[in-house]
């Protein structure tokens, strides 16, 4: 799947999009999978009260299941307006 | 409906009027404008906003669409800019049309109210000393509950 992500985890991670090969059951387990990469990453994903994620483009819970899934993004809370 | 996502700045007036010839009908018309806003004490240099393209254009959308469902609305327009902004530069706009006031401002409320925490745009200032995302503000994310 893609993984995209944007504003301070864009910085963090050094990427603003990757493809992901995974066998992640949900958002949760893969965000557990990518901590484990580098440092970086962990960086990113230390406190996940400050992070969103849309699932194909539409907002979800972070226990939220990736069947079917194609897109996968990560954000801190939006601050449109 | 019109909905723009878009680099380019716009001229309130000239967007407001054409909104408003295209609903000559219909008795209110609301319009509010973002602008991009100097810190305490000046020293801004810029503001970059960031943005999700495809999702933005598709929540902003439904937030529309939900507003419609909910007030007696003629028209609605939301323009929201993205990239580097200079301190007094428009960053958006909704506009919106009704047969009586109280809808025009009360949608145009919630509009605004959804697109500062469910649309995905993030802010980022610039000045001398570095660069800092802007953070969320809990009271935002309060002002839907109210819907």
């Amino acid at each position: 799947m893609e993984v995209l992500y944007f504003a301070w985890v864009r910085e963090r991670i050094g990427l603003p999009r990757e493809r992901v090969e995974t066998e992640a059951a949900t958002v949760a387990d893969l965000v557990a999978e990518l901590r484990a990469r580098e440092e970086r990453y962990e960086a990113a994903f230390a406190d996940l009260s400050a992070l969103r994620v849309a699932l194909d483009q539409e907002l979800a819970e972070f226990d939220a299941p990736l069947e079917g899934v194609r897109e996968v993004a990560f954000f801190p809370p939006m601050t449109g307006g | 409906m019109r909905i723009s996502v878009q680099t380019a700045p716009f001229d309130l007036g000239e967007e407001a009027n054409a909104f408003a010839a295209g609903v000559a009908g219909a008795g209110a018309v609301v319009t509010f404008t973002g602008v991009v806003r100097d810190l305490p004490g000046g020293g801004l240099q810029a503001m970059e906003i960031e943005h999700y393209p495809g999702m933005t254009e598709k929540a902003i959308g439904d937030i529309a669409q939900q507003a419609a469902g909910r007030w007696s609305l003629a028209d609605v327009l939301v323009i929201h800019r993205y990239g580097r902004l200079a301190p007094g530069a428009p960053i958006m706009m909704v506009a919106t049309a009704a047969p009586h006031r109280k809808d025009a401002f009360e949608a145009a409320e919630y509009l605004m109210d959804y697109l500062k925490s469910r649309a995905p745009f993030w802010k980022k200032e610039l000045t001398a000393e570095g660069a800092d995302w802007v953070a969320a503000k809990d009271a935002d994310e309060d002002a839907l509950h109210r819907w």
